[in-house]
């Protein structure tokens, strides 16, 4: 079935284009400027969005986040804000997706059903949840499916065959492939590990007809090259967006210019893979 | 598919909540663990330390003057401060370091809050020559600079947690995302009865050894079960392992005893259970102190063992069937205990063990003079003096004016 994140990949497939993902918090560094950071990213070239809605206990990330969630938190962001945000980015992106990337206990502390209902009521494409495997989630994918809401299950370097090819079937909008043993944020260099396992990754998701996304300390060009030329099929970038975005606080156009110029660097990649 | 058929379910809480990365390592520690829980000389290893090097089987003391002073039902304290390290923590690190040890594993790492989770993952690290790095929060580094430094001599490496509420919930994170990094050689040693499963069955395995000695003693002594166990709770170890043998006599009541800290209204308590909801966080669906949107609240309890916003998923389990009782005291009462059993008695217990002893102080009236009262010592209170001593200091207290303890000599 397709929908607004299949449907993006399969059109950048007939280019022999690969996506480029861009993740921000939603409300950082406030909440209209993460508005306009989103706009530019979209304009330089980011293929989908993700929206992280900022949770106290961010477990799989590290410190670039963490502090912009904790910062986005004490100006009293909640997750409403973030629904709205995409609501409000969707009304000028109609094609482009936006999903939300939110720890477990966001999605459920409210009631699952309820928060889900919100989310589609502000046109959110679908959801990442770092902390929720396939075998928790029997509730998550039934109203994720009523919903026509799109899942994306993350695999690492060190999962088995069999569970990727079950995160590969329950996932309908793409496979999230993380990078390496560690967390969210720039690494200086990545092992062989990473492209030997995007290699096997790619293809055991690509037999179930999926898109394979790979994330997690992508910070250069050449990153991301390495990514695309070992099989991936797009690639995520967020600390190395947020480095930009806080380094820059202050100045907005600077901000701007410096995200344009590091998107469209990626976008190169994406577009030219060989 | 395999594995999927017991993913430690407590009613619908417990579970499984990482990041992917973790699954396949909470896969294979499971496995270990399903298979040495039922091997001989694993075992026969496991009680050999705990008697020799822990100091098992631990006392279960009829506390006669306490009992007098109350005028209520007998009283027997499972001497749990009296074992090596001083807490019943040592019952899991030594079973949890020896599965690491024949995991192949060559270095552990573990959270601490005050310090004593940590105290007891360097000592059973030390025996099986394991590195060991131990993750504290930075207030908590503040408040304890001598466990810091007993965490040093017995070889561990401690980091200093600087993220969100610099204390125990941020200590775990770190701890995790460690785990996450380094996987393939490290053993996240979790100190209780929390976190992804297997942790929360294997931590009440270790720990029910408390019980099961309970059980015996007080069979022993009475010729019958007792008519309540009580126990305090933070994560809920102690309180688990004293409780499990006792489950299926229902008779028996159970009684976990949060922490109020300076009063349930107040907002500044640990009281999980009373105050919580359901949520997922740190591996676990369970309870936990949360706003209304799900992002998860600082504890506060002048007990740092307690000091945790939630709670293992069995005992949430427990409270939702009614199969045990959870209720709170605070700061004050808990202090008062302290002191009471100190004078009473000669023990000094753990301000977490005081929170259970307050709630016999308070309540010796609801129980018959017949009725026989177990209330689990679960650490000495020796690491608590200096925190007492400030407390009382402090004009917040009046504890001169409680009548039990007029004419003690605070200072």
């Amino acid at each position: 079935m397709e929908n607004n994140v299949t449907r993006t990949f399969n059109n950048l497939v007939q280019r022999n284009e690969k996506a480029l993902i861009g993740y921000v918090v939603g409300g950082y560094p406030t909440l209209e400027l993460s508005r306009e950071i989103i706009e530019q990213l979209i304009l330089s070239g980011v293929d989908i969005i993700e929206i992280g809605v900022p949770f106290s206990d961010p477990m799989a990330d590290g410190p670039i986040i963490q502090e912009a969630f904790t910062r986005t938190l004490n100006c009293g962001i909640a997750p409403k804000d973030c629904l709205n945000l995409v609501k409000s980015v969707r009304e000028r992106h109609k094609e482009t997706p936006l999903l939300l990337m939110t720890y477990s206990n966001i999605l459920y502390s409210n009631g699952l059903d309820k928060f889900l209902i919100q989310s589609k009521n502000c046109d959110i494409d679908g959801f990442i949840v770092p902390d929720l495997n396939f075998e928790e989630a029997d509730d998550y994918l039934k109203e994720t499916s009523k919903l026509d809401l799109a899942t994306v299950f993350l695999t690492s370097p060190n999962t088995s065959t069999e569970r990727l090819e079950k995160i590969a079937a329950l996932s309908t909008g793409f496979v999230y492939m993380v990078s390496v043993f560690g967390i969210t944020g720039s690494r200086n260099k990545f092992e062989r590990y990473t492209f030997e396992s995007i290699s096997r990754s790619k293809a055991i998701v690509s037999s179930y007809g999926k898109h394979l996304a790979v994330g997690f300390g992508i910070s250069t060009t050449k990153d991301g090259r390495r990514m695309i030329e070992s099989g991936a099929d797009g690639i995520i970038v967020g600390s190395s967006l947020i480095n930009i975005i806080t380094k820059n606080e202050h100045d907005k156009s600077k901000m701007m210019s410096e995200l344009d110029i590091f998107v469209k660097g990626l976008k190169t990649v994406c577009k030219f893979p060989n | 598919m395999k594995n999927n058929t017991d993913l430690g379910k407590f009613g619908t809480y417990g579970g499984r909540y990482v990041p992917e990365t973790l699954i396949p390592a909470l896969e294979d520690l499971d496995k270990w663990y399903q298979r040495l829980k039922v091997d001989k000389s694993f075992q026969l290893e496991l009680r050999g330390l705990l008697k020799d090097f822990a100091g098992r089987s631990t006392p279960l003391y009829y506390a006669n003057n306490l009992t007098r002073h109350l005028g209520g039902p007998k009283i027997y304290l499972k001497r749990e401060d009296l074992l090596h390290s001083g807490a019943h923590k040592i019952n899991n690190t030594l079973g949890q370091a020896l599965i690491a040890k024949k995991m192949g594993k060559t270095r552990i790492i573990a959270e601490t809050g005050a310090g004593q989770h940590g105290v007891a993952t360097s000592i059973a690290s030390a025996v099986f020559e394991l590195e060991s790095e131990i993750y504290m929060g930075a207030k908590d580094v503040e408040r304890q600079q001598l466990n810091v430094f007993r965490m040093n001599l017995l070889n561990s490496k401690v980091h200093s947690v600087h993220s969100g509420s610099k204390t125990l919930k941020d200590a775990i994170n770190e701890a995790l995302r460690d785990w996450i990094a380094n996987v393939q050689d490290t053993h996240y040693l979790i100190g209780s009865v929390m976190g992804p499963h297997p942790f929360p069955t294997m931590v009440r395995d270790f720990q029910s050894v408390i019980g099961r000695e309970i059980k015996e003693q007080i069979h022993k002594l009475s010729g019958n079960l007792p008519d309540a166990v009580i126990a305090c709770v933070g994560g809920g170890s102690n309180a688990i392992g004293s409780f499990y043998p006792f489950i299926n006599d229902k008779k028996v009541k159970l009684i976990g005893v949060e922490a109020g800290g300076e009063g349930i209204r107040t907002g500044f308590h640990a009281a999980t259970l009373s105050k919580g909801r359901m949520g997922i966080f740190h591996g676990m669906k369970s309870y936990f102190l949360q706003d209304e949107n799900g992002q998860i609240s600082e504890a506060h309890s002048i007990s740092a063992g307690l000091d945790y916003p939630g709670i293992g998923p069995e005992h949430a389990n427990l409270k939702d069937t009614d199969r045990a009782a959870y209720p709170h005291v605070t700061d004050k009462e808990a202090v008062r205990a302290f002191i009471l059993l100190s004078k009473l008695e000669g023990i000094i217990p753990a301000l977490e063990s005081a929170h259970a002893i307050a709630y016999i102080m308070k309540n010796a009236n609801n129980f018959k003079k017949d009725e026989t009262i177990v209330v689990t010592v679960s650490g000495r209170g020796d690491k608590d003096l200096t925190i007492v001593r400030e407390y009382l200091a402090g004009s917040k207290v009046g504890i001169e004016k409680n009548k039990t303890t007029k004419g003690n000599g605070n200072s």
